[in-house]
Parts: C-alpha cells; structure tokens; sequence
C-alpha cells in the first residue's frame, strides 16, 4: 500500500478498523468491501418488506450537501436516510448561504452545531469531501457523493452489488467500461472497485480523447475500437456522456460517437451471450445506448437503482456506526483517564 | 453440567411445552421463526418434531439492536428471511438462551415490520434468568443459575450441544 493509500485508509477507519467516513476506495481492501456489499444485501431484503424501514438511525440527522445538482443520487441519499430512521435535512448550496458570501466552512460548522451527525457531499471540486473530513468538522461522518472528476464510491460499490447479484461473484469476470472515462469519476471508483475485488480483466473502451492520460496506471487495458473489445465480455458498463462537461472539439459530432462507441444490438452480440448491461443514469438514448438495449433483457440499469439506496443505506449505518462507537472509546479512555 | 444439559431432554421438554401451549390457545397451524444463529437450528428441530409443513422463517437482529449506538454495526449481519406473512398469524418465535430480554425485544420490533401477527409464543432452550426487560418466555427447556463469570452458547448445528463458557472475570 502506498502512503497515499495508507493515508486515505486511516481517515476513513477508526482504530479498529471500522469504517467512519467514505470518500474514495482507495486504501479499502476486499474484506471491507466485502462486508459491505453483504450489509447491502441485508438491506435489500428490507426493502422488500410492507415497512421498508429499520430503527438504526432513528435520531440521527443526516444532511444532504449538494454543491452540484443530481435528482437520482441525492433521491436515493434522501430514501436511504429515510429508511434508516434518520431525519433528513436537503440542502441546495448552490442556491443558499454561498451566494450569500457565506464560506464552505463557515456553513459547514453551523450546520455541525446544528447537531448533525453526517453528511452526504457534493462537490464538483475534486477531494472536497475529503477536505471536510479533514480539517473541517472531522466529528461528523462524511460521504461522498461524487467529487469532481476523482471519486463517486457509492455508486461503483452499487454497480459492483449488481454485477455480484447477476455473476455471483468477481472471479474470472471480464468488465469492460465504455464512453467518456476522460470526465468520469464512476469510472475511477469501478475500476479500483473491480481490481480490489478480483476481476480477471477490466478494459476502458473509448476514443483517445476521452481519455486521461497514463489511464492503464488504474488498473485497466485500453482498446480503441469497441468491435474488438466486447470479445468475451461478461459485463459493460456505459457511462453517460457528459455533455456539460464537454469542453473543447473532444469528439466530431454525437452521430459519430454513436456509430463508433454506442451500444447497438449489432455490438452486444459480439460479447458473451449472458454479457450484463450497466449504466449508471441518466441515460441518453441514442447517444451511448441504443433504446432496444437499455431496456433489452441484457440490461439491469434499474436493478442499479434499486440496489444504489441499499449500498447507501449500508454505506451510511457502517459509517454512523464507526463513528459512534468511536466516540464511545474517547469516552471510556477519558473515564479510565 | 453436561449430565445436567442432555440435549434430548432439553428438546422434550421444549417439544411438549410447545405442543401443551398450542393446545391452551387452540393454535393449529403456527409459522415458526428462529433467531440468528442457534434460534433457527431449533426452529428446524421442532418444525421436524412438531410436524409443520411450512418452512421456517429466520432473523437477524442487527438492524433492530437497541445498542447501536453503543458498538455500531454488526458487521455480520444476513438478510432476514421470512417465508411466509406474519399478518394475523400465530407465530412461535424459538431462541437458544434468553438472559437480559433485548434480543427478544428487537425481534418483535423486527416481526411487526412484516405485519401484525395474530398472537406471538416465545420458547427459549435455556433461561437464564438476569431479566432487564418485563420479558418471559412461554416455553423454557430448561431455567439454569451460572455464576457470573459464566455463560452458555448453543453449538451446532450437527450435533446440538450447549457449551458452557467461563469468563474468567
């Protein structure tokens, strides 16, 4: 492990090894990913119940910080929140006290003395959340709901729960991630996610452009041409492309990244015939996704939903209780004291 | 202790406890659910014993544990399973050893999720007295005194046996 890794692993864990907040994979190992796509399957059978609710976090405050707007993330943050028992408190910054000349840590420690005990962060900046847990209100746990072009841990961890659910397991499996990688930050956090957990190979399909550079130092192959590298496939993850994010000619026209990079029928018979569909939402159909395969047999885009309220929901109750009985050890070794 | 704790005769006892009480309250045809771990290796004997068609229902009480906020999350938790619905059925909820009461607590927090069950007979293989909730079981195989150093653990599930634990407090 490096020191960065090293680093990163020991804010998010507690001396224990218990997890207090979440803000990248980097520095977490398979066990703990382990533990936590089984604490997610606990939450699905939940969710299948009449009362879809369990006491964990009955008077807890968790709060939403969205500093860049998303329906689906934050809907499924604010049901999962709910689901625990939480009380749920949704803020649009972009809209309130930082247009007001307000400063991030300024909003962030009324709200801690607001007596909130997590957060669920936005941020289009790059390691904004890790910022948070850092240096701004460490006692508040903190979760990361994507951060720039770095990380978007909960949903690779949703992603990893589906693929898990469909494929029984990592081992063997052949995972190509196709589309814009350039502006992405799933595609970071899916390919930790699938080397730590033991996929035999993870390739990124996509134009040059649309890629970072010395992309393979993730952890993954490269292939430019996507009729050669459905081969074989047992799993594709589209990702969206990001039209905002474009900037600059980065591809000729959208016609033409279809016919080069979109999943057509024509492309997803060249993968093995049991090959799984993913994207992480919202899709654009046409664009990267052809409509028959989004909602062909082959595609479990909305089993992706409904497993991302259970990841979070198992993502939120480790880290509150990493937290707590953090808190209770400081407690007891001042008592002892 | 072990001549104390014959394992067949803890099950008799608790079989014709069950059937004594099925009998009182007129209950034909319960749904069996058993508590994490050792509480479903008991539901599958007595379900066996008892005859019942219908598969039993097992739980996990880690989302429901009045001490989260104590020791956080099990890390161990499974999904509950109940193969059935609980509304309106009379239900026999079996757990190996009840001592303080919380256990139970949470299950019937956990059970009412599911629906409102008819009426709820609780059978335990040991008590242990040490009560910290006005809970009793129904059905006890057998009421034990350790020292307080001590405690006892279901082993299973093949054979059965109890194991007795010191401590060493």
């Amino acid at each position: 492990m490096t020191v960065d890794q090293a680093s990163k692993r020991s804010l998010q864990l507690t001396a224990d090894g218990q997890l207090r907040h979440f803000l990248t994979l980097d520095g977490l190992d398979r066990a703990l990913l382990t533990d936590i796509l089984d604490t997610a399957d606990s939450f699905i059978e939940v969710g299948e119940r009449t009362i879809k609710k369990v006491p964990l976090l009955r008077g807890r405050t968790v709060v939403n910080l969205f500093f860049e707007s998303s329906t689906r993330t934050r809907s499924t943050f604010e049901l999962a929140a709910k689901r625990l028992s939480a009380d749920v408190l949704n803020l649009d910054i972009s809209t309130s006290a930082t247009s007001k000349g307000e400063s991030l840590s300024d909003t962030l420690l009324n709200l801690e003395a607001m007596a909130s005990d997590m957060f669920v962060v936005r941020h289009s900046q790059s390691g904004a959340p890790h910022f948070i847990a850092e240096s701004v209100t460490p006692g508040v746990a903190i979760i990361n709901a994507g951060d720039g072009r770095h990380a978007h841990p909960t949903q690779a961890m949703l992603d990893m729960l589906t693929i898990r659910q469909h494929k029984g397991g990592f081992e063997g499996l052949k995972v190509a991630i196709v589309g814009d990688v350039l502006h992405s930050r799933v595609a970071r956090s899916q390919i930790r996610a699938l080397n730590e957990l033991g996929a035999a190979e993870v390739r990124v399909i996509a134009p040059g452009t649309l890629l970072p550079r010395d992309v393979e130092s993730l952890g993954c192959s490269v292939e430019y041409d996507m009729q050669k590298g459905m081969k074989d496939l047992d799993v594709v993850i589209m990702l969206r492309l990001q039209k905002e994010r474009m900037e600059g000619a980065l591809l000729p026209s959208e016609r033409e990244f279809y016919r080069l990079y979109g999943l057509s029928r024509d492309k997803l018979a060249l993968a093995h015939p049991e090959c799984i569909v993913m994207h992480p939402g919202p899709i654009n159909r046409g664009v990267e996704i052809e409509s028959a395969v989004a909602d062909g047999p082959q595609s479990v885009i909305l089993n992706q939903v409904t497993n991302g309220i259970a990841i979070r929901m198992a993502v939120m109750s480790m880290a509150m209780g990493g937290q707590v009985s953090e808190r209770n050890q400081k407690q007891t070794g001042r008592e002892q004291a | 202790m072990t001549a104390l704790l014959d394992m067949n005769r803890l099950l008799d006892e608790l079989e014709a406890g069950l059937r004594n009480i099925m009998a009182d309250r007129g209950v034909t045809s319960p749904a069996l659910i058993g508590i994490r771990t050792g509480g479903v290796w008991l539901a599958d004997v007595m379900r066996k014993r008892l005859g019942l068609e219908e598969p039993y229902g097992e739980l996990d009480i880690s989302f429901y544990r009045d001490d989260f906020s104590r020791i956080g999350l099990n890390p161990k938790v499974k999904p509950s399973s109940l193969p059935f619905s609980t509304e309106d059925r009379d239900i026999i909820l079996i757990d190996d050893v009840i001592m303080s009461g919380r256990t139970i607590r949470a299950a019937m927090n956990e059970i009412f999720d599911y629906g409102r069950p008819a009426s709820i007979i609780l059978a335990t293989l040991i008590d242990l007295g040490a009560r910290e909730l006005p809970i009793q079981p129904d059905v006890t195989g057998k009421v034990l005194a350790l020292e307080s150093h001590q405690r006892v653990k279901l082993r299973g599930p093949d054979p059965l046996h109890i194991e007795l634990q010191e401590t060493g407090q």
